[in-house]
């Protein structure tokens, strides 16, 4: 099985340690992962502000960077959309949908293909798990509050395998933290209030760490926190499903 | 003219109200859900829903000629109009014939998207809107800021002073049931002397000619049989097929909108009454138009039921005005640009692309793909801002580049940990209410050079 990492740009810029954790995470388990180290963006910047044909240039980067592999696994739903539903190159259609085709979200490829059930990890804090919309309405990684359907949860599922994670339950269990990609700085006033109700929400039930399946949607919830100053933090999931918990 | 972010930045500065806000219309999405939940075959109802609106737009004009044959035959006149004018004149012309220059309205978003009320005041024509939440907006000389729920951004307590002054309330009341009262004690003098009544019209029967008006309040109702003359104005795009069908809509309006499991009153129009008329007014105002870009066009699949007004996290932060077009929320950002491209630029970007409404939206719409979708146009249409245009240009050529992207990502996390007052200052929007991430020594790629690249 050959395996790819795909990093998001800003995880790689910023947040390293959410990458070595998936890195790690997959090597546990037993996987043999491959990061081609001149991968840059998946070009979702551009296309999410209108800007899709400016993304051609990261597509083509993209498939040079991907092609071949049996899997390409992300610590992102947001990214793993992306490339799921934008990826293409009228030159080289056929490789882009191969890619479209195996590109995963880390945790549904852990439950998925993995097929994972029990993990070496500790935790024991109080989380909430912040759902972030394009993985979970976009890759459906858990049943949604709008539909008539039966719940289940891939990252919960995963999260429940670590032991001593006390799992808050939400009054919204899956409202959008409010980033939006350039939203977040664009409309900045409502980005912000929607941001600060997600805290409250994990505040009020108690939650120590907030996790999640994205990390942009962490990184807008962790600068809030940091400006009001709480003690409440903010961990990817990668790396509580690492065992970095003590 | 303010923009969407603009309009909600003035929003946002009264947060307590924000909260009231957002909860009041939360309580609304709950109420949807539990009344979804309580329907075991809903998704398959949503279908369904969908398929027959797809069907339609796939035959509108067939459609359309059936029901006015049907409408015709039932005694009805029907007219048809090309924009937002004509059915304006239409109106105006029935009023004239009639020599009436007053008249009651009631449920009617298509006259709000026409603006009707002002084109008819500057005939000199009086037009009383009877819906509790028109009439209130209407007295407060505002637009409704929510299709269902006109007058949502008001508390009860300013109703109570609006009331004290137009309608003679006691000073300092905001009891509820005295303030329903005093509306329908004025409303009922409106209605009993009004000799026009025009209202909406929620479903439109192929099959029939017939058409259906859904209201909470029996307002439409009372104007209509009260009248010598109703005038009901319906978007081309309101026909169903066959009587059948309401089975499937009607069951799905309400608990989209309101969580009901139906409309109070549920009335269906069919022939006019002895000595009075009907009059259908069709219009297609971009309609047409809209059917035509094969992106949008299953946005005329809408029932105007705001559930994905009422899910929406951005409506319910910033309010029906900051859309600034008669149907607000994330309908109305991809119904809008259709009309004015240039004046609704903002709102496909006014959004986080979440998605809920698209899950919540009972015909199925793919609301917030067509965000995407319509900013993308909007783009190559040439209304992005320049600066936001060169932005993403130099975005694009550096995230395409590794070279630049890493020379880019090191001098960034350099000038973050180095020089923190560069970024952290009031020209960065990210800084105004959060702090920056903290710069790590190393990005991963250089980390799994040195640790990991054999």
């Amino acid at each position: 099985m050959r395996v790819a990492l795909f990093i998001p740009c800003y995880v790689n810029q910023f947040y390293p340690q959410v990458a070595i954790a998936t890195l790690q995470l997959l090597e546990k388990l037993g996987v043999t992962v491959q990061y081609p180290v001149n991968q840059t963006c998946c070009g979702q910047p551009m296309a999410n502000s209108g800007f899709e044909h400016l993304a051609q240039g990261c597509n083509t980067l993209f498939i040079k960077n991907f092609s071949g592999f049996d899997y390409i696994v992300c610590p992102s739903g947001s990214c793993t959309l992306h490339i799921k539903d934008h990826l293409h190159d009228e030159h080289q259609e056929g490789k882009a949908q191969e890619i479209r085709t195996r590109v995963y979200e880390l945790t549904e490829f852990l439950t998925d293909v993995l097929h994972v059930t029990k993990l070496d990890a500790k935790f024991p804090y109080r989380v909430g798990m912040h759902q972030s919309c394009h993985g979970q309405r976009g890759l459906h990684l858990s049943q949604m509050t709008e539909l008539v359907e039966k719940p289940f949860s891939k990252p919960l599922q995963l999260l429940q395998m670590v032991e001593g994670v006390e799992l808050v339950e939400l009054d919204r269990k899956d409202e959008c933290c409010g980033f939006g990609g350039t939203f977040c700085v664009a409309e900045e006033a409502v980005s912000v209030k929607m941001g600060k109700d997600r805290v409250a929400d994990h505040i009020k039930q108690g939650a120590e760490y907030i996790t999640a399946a994205d990390m942009s949607c962490l990184m807008h919830l962790e600068g809030i926190l940091k400006r009001q100053k709480s003690s409440v933090q903010v961990k990817h999931i990668a790396e509580i499903l690492n065992g970095e918990g003590v | 003219m303010k923009d969407h972010a603009q309009l909600s930045e003035t929003f946002n500065e009264d947060e307590p109200r924000v909260n009231w806000h957002d909860e009041t219309l939360w309580f609304v999405r709950q109420k949807r859900d539990k009344a979804a939940h309580g329907i075991p075959e809903w998704e398959q109802l949503r279908e369904t829903a969908s398929q027959i609106k797809n069907n339609v737009l796939s035959n509108l004009s067939e459609y359309l000629v059936q029901f006015e044959e049907q409408a015709k035959q039932n005694g009805i006149t029907v007219h048809w109009a090309a924009d937002a004018a004509e059915h304006n004149k239409i109106v105006y012309g029935i009023l004239q014939q009639n020599g009436v220059q007053q008249m009651v309205k009631s449920k009617s978003m298509l006259t709000e998207e026409c603006h009707l009320n002002e084109y008819l005041k500057e005939q000199g024509i009086d037009v009383t809107d009877t819906d509790l939440g028109e009439r209130i907006v209407q007295l407060a000389e505002e637009p409704p800021s929510h299709i269902v729920l006109p007058c949502i951004h008001w508390k009860k307590e300013e109703i109570g002073v609006l009331f004290h002054k137009h309608l003679g309330t006691p000073e300092g009341n905001a009891d509820p049931q005295l303030l329903t009262h005093a509306a329908r004690l004025n409303l009922r003098e409106f209605f009993l002397t009004r000799r026009v009544a025009l209202t909406g019209v929620n479903f439109a029967i192929a099959e029939t000619g017939e058409f259906v008006v859904c209201t909470n309040e029996g307002n439409a109702d009372m104007g209509a049989h009260l009248a010598d003359v109703h005038i009901a104005c319906m978007g081309m795009e309101k026909i169903i097929p066959e009587r059948k069908h309401l089975g499937v809509f009607l069951r799905l309006l309400a608990r989209s909108a309101t969580g009901q499991p139906v409309t109070t009153y549920s009335s269906h129009f069919k022939k006019p009454a002895r000595n009075q008329e009907i009059h259908i007014v069709i219009v297609d105002n971009g309609r047409s138009k809209q059917l035509g870009r094969a992106d949008f066009r299953n946005s005329l699949k809408c029932i105007r039921c705001a559930a994905c007004f009422n899910t929406c996290p951005v409506y319910r932060r910033s309010g029906g005005h900051s859309y600034h077009t008669a149907i607000a929320g994330p309908i109305g950002s991809i119904l809008a640009p259709n009309l004015d491209m240039k004046q609704y630029a903002d709102l496909p970007f006014a959004s986080t692309l979440c998605g809920s409404c698209s899950n919540v939206c009972p015909v199925k719409i793919d609301i917030h793909e067509q965000l995407y979708k319509w900013r993308q146009v909007l783009v190559q249409e040439g209304y992005a801002p320049a600066a936001k245009t060169a932005a993403m240009k130099g975005m694009g050529f550096t995230l395409s580049n590794p070279g630049a992207f890493n020379v880019a990502g090191k001098a960034g996390r350099w000038v973050v940990k180095n020089v923190p007052f560069l970024v952290n200052n009031r020209f960065n929007a990210w800084y105004k209410q959060r702090d920056m991430p903290e710069a790590p020594k190393e990005s991963f790629t250089e980390w799994y050079k040195k640790n990991k690249a054999e």
